[in-house]
């Protein structure tokens, strides 16, 4: 703030007023003035503010001062402003408000808005430097002004720097205090942590009364937290209400996707399908695979399958496993042996309905047909041909 | 008639609770009210929280390595649940449940060439690409965490550690150490041959036809036998970008005949 000089207000021949704006209080670097409740004008040459109860209070600084500026957003209770950083005050600058400051810088805070137009008039009034053209009575001597000039580019790139280690800082500042504020958080968290042990652990032992209803309400509480249920004596019957609701709303959204697909999906693929349907507030997987579990209890003619290799599936119920095996039986008798490959083209060939999706994914296809093959010997239906070509099924005719 | 057993059971209750109470011993569904009023304020130091720092986690894969780790150090999992609170008020949930998705839509996308097996540089490079360049900054970290979440759904995701780095497995092929370390072998130059498994892991000509027969069934790796000198594995999960690029169909219908 030691840039500004006391002005009149008056503009020179020359001079001309580009933008004024009300509600801007002056900041002397980060602390706030007690130049607080004014006007601030632009002009070609100058910015010039001025108090909006006392008029004989007004400043200027020429706009020669400037290196850069930028803006700062509003926050919570907090105006735009926008931030200039200048050169160090010129030998025979006229005195002002403040004889010495601390800060290289200055804001100008917009309270009563007017930020956006304001910067880009500067913005505009700086890169076209009318200034330097027009010489104006009050204002510095050509000679130094040239001189300044030299010195700009220099002292711009200094300056330049110095921002970058200032938001860098600034960065720090933030991290740390958003990592202290989150310890202070994870102490609390952990305090729940300690208490839903002990809860669960009296659950265990019996002691108390725990009702039906608690029960759940405790285990919608380790749902919000994300504290693994301890508690392993209830079945997935009841699970949480959250999950329940989900089962339902899955039951009625994959019932046609399955038919399509040929009444079976992978969990993963299921996954994708219902995330990508939400947008937002997607789903976990724990969140689908435990809603998944509670098929069976709903009465929901879905089923979660989980096969020996590990591959999860929601299957229609009309897939029983009799029917599966049946057949990858009657296909295998048919053709002599078969392989998953060629389970395949049979399947599409006999006009079950694929999509063309699962054809162009065939490998996942295969892995759901090469399960039911293995199950058919796995019943002792059938037996295999293992070698480096492939593993190829024969009925079984031991 | 069972006369006075009703109203003596209760006072006996009543005792014991008074007894048990005295003691210091809190009871069950007392902690359980305890804990419906502590969530309440957790909820809301959350809230705070987010409000302030929510940008932090979102912006700053550095800021969600700590998060994470503080959460697993405490027991809290802030990707059990979208309905958790971290979730719900912190954003981590979709964040990363999304980035599942992707994951598994790249792995997809390319199991006809590899047979399931990626390099994390590779899949970090096609997610990246699939999300455009306006998506927030995802870290291979940030990958891991995403893809053990996936691992629940049982299809086979795995990772595994090869030359200071992971190949991340995508269907149930199952792989034991011997198939790790021939994996890791290969890593250098793509491809091994039995004569470098003999030598570099001392191991006997059938343990490593062996281990790459089971490769080849499983699609893992192709099997180069027009090669000058002896057959060579190659593993399509290791082909580097500099020798391998994807083809325009253009220039696919120019090459077959």
């Amino acid at each position: 703030m030691d840039r500004f000089s006391w002005a009149n207000g008056l503009l020179e021949i020359n001079e001309t007023l580009v933008i004024q704006q009300r509600g801007v209080r002056l900041y002397d670097g980060d602390d706030k003035s007690k130049l607080d409740v004014g006007v601030a004008l632009l002009s070609t040459h100058r910015l010039i503010w001025r108090d909006i109860k006392n008029h004989e209070c007004c400043l200027s600084m020429p706009l020669s001062q400037i290196i850069f500026f930028e803006e700062q957003a509003a926050g919570i209770g907090k105006s735009a402003k926008i931030v200039i950083h200048l050169h160090p005050p010129s030998a025979n600058k006229e005195p002002g408000p403040y004889q010495h400051s601390k800060y290289s810088y200055i804001k100008l805070s917009f309270k009563e808005h007017g930020q956006i137009e304001f910067y880009r008039r500067l913005t505009e009034e700086i890169t076209q430097r009318r200034w330097e053209n027009t010489s104006v009575s009050q204002s510095i001597s050509p000679g130094v002004s040239s001189q300044v000039g030299r010195f700009t580019r220099a002292v711009g790139i200094v300056g330049i720097e110095r921002k970058i280690e200032e938001k860098r800082k600034e960065t720090d500042k933030n991290i740390t205090e958003a990592f202290e504020d989150l310890s202070k958080l994870m102490v609390k968290a952990k305090e729940m942590v300690e208490l839903s042990k002990s809860i669960a652990n009296k659950i265990k032992d019996k002691q108390g009364d725990i009702t039906e209803d608690e029960t759940i309400r405790f285990k919608s509480y380790l749902l919000s937290m994300g504290i693994a249920n301890p508690v392993t004596r209830e079945t997935h019957g009841s699970g949480t209400h959250y999950h329940m609701q989900l089962a339902k709303q899955l039951g009625d959204m994959l019932q046609a996707p399955l038919e399509e697909q040929g009444g079976m999906m992978a969990l993963t693929e299921v996954y994708c399908l219902v995330n990508r349907a939400r947008g937002m507030e997607l789903l976990s997987p724990e969140d689908l695979l435990n809603a998944c579990k509670i098929f069976e209890s709903l009465k929901f003619p879905l089923r979660l399958r989980v096969f020996d290799s590990g591959v999860m599936v929601v299957q229609l119920q009309s897939h029983s496993e009799e029917e599966m095996i049946a057949s990858a039986l009657d296909n295998v008798t048919e053709k002599g042996s078969l392989t998953a490959e060629e389970f395949v083209f049979t399947e599409i060939d006999s006009g079950n309905s694929f999509s063309l999706h699962l054809i162009h994914t065939c490998r996942d296809l295969l892995s759901f047909l090469l399960c039911r093959l293995l199950l058919a010997e796995k019943m002792g239906h059938l037996c295999r041909d293992d070698s480096v070509e492939g593993l190829r099924f024969y009925p079984n005719l031991f | 008639m069972r006369r006075g057993v009703g109203a003596g059971a209760i006072a006996k209750k009543k005792l014991a609770e008074a007894k048990y109470k005295e003691r210091g011993n809190v009871l069950a569904e007392d902690q359980i009210a305890q804990m419906s009023k502590q969530l309440e304020t957790f909820k809301s130091n959350l809230e705070e929280f987010a409000s302030k720092h929510k940008q932090e986690i979102r912006k700053n894969p550095q800021f969600r390595v700590q998060f994470q780790e503080m959460c697993a150090t405490i027991g809290v999992d802030p990707l059990a649940s979208g309905k958790g609170f971290w979730s719900e008020m912190l954003g981590v949930g979709d964040f990363y449940y999304e980035l599942g998705v992707q994951i598994i839509e790249v792995c997809l996308a390319l199991k006809h060439r590899n047979g399931g097996l990626i390099t994390l540089d590779e899949l970090h490079h096609r997610v990246l690409k699939g999300r455009g360049k306006y998506a927030q900054d995802v870290s291979q970290d940030d990958l891991v965490r995403a893809i053990k979440k996936l691992k629940v759904m049982g299809n086979g995701f795995g990772m595994i550690p090869v030359g200071g780095s992971y190949l991340v497995q995508s269907v149930p092929a199952e792989l034991n150490m011997d198939h790790t370390v021939v994996l890791q072998l290969a890593e250098k130059k793509g491809y091994v041959t039995v004569s470098e498994i003999k030598e570099n892991l001392k191991w006997e000509k059938e343990r490593a036809c062996h281990v790459l027969d089971h490769l080849l069934k499983e699609g893992l790796a192709w099997l180069d036998s027009q090669s000058a000198g002896e057959a060579q594995y190659w593993l399509p999960a290791l082909f580097s970008e500099l020798s391998s690029r994807d083809i325009t169909p253009e220039e696919a219908s120019q090459m077959t005949p």
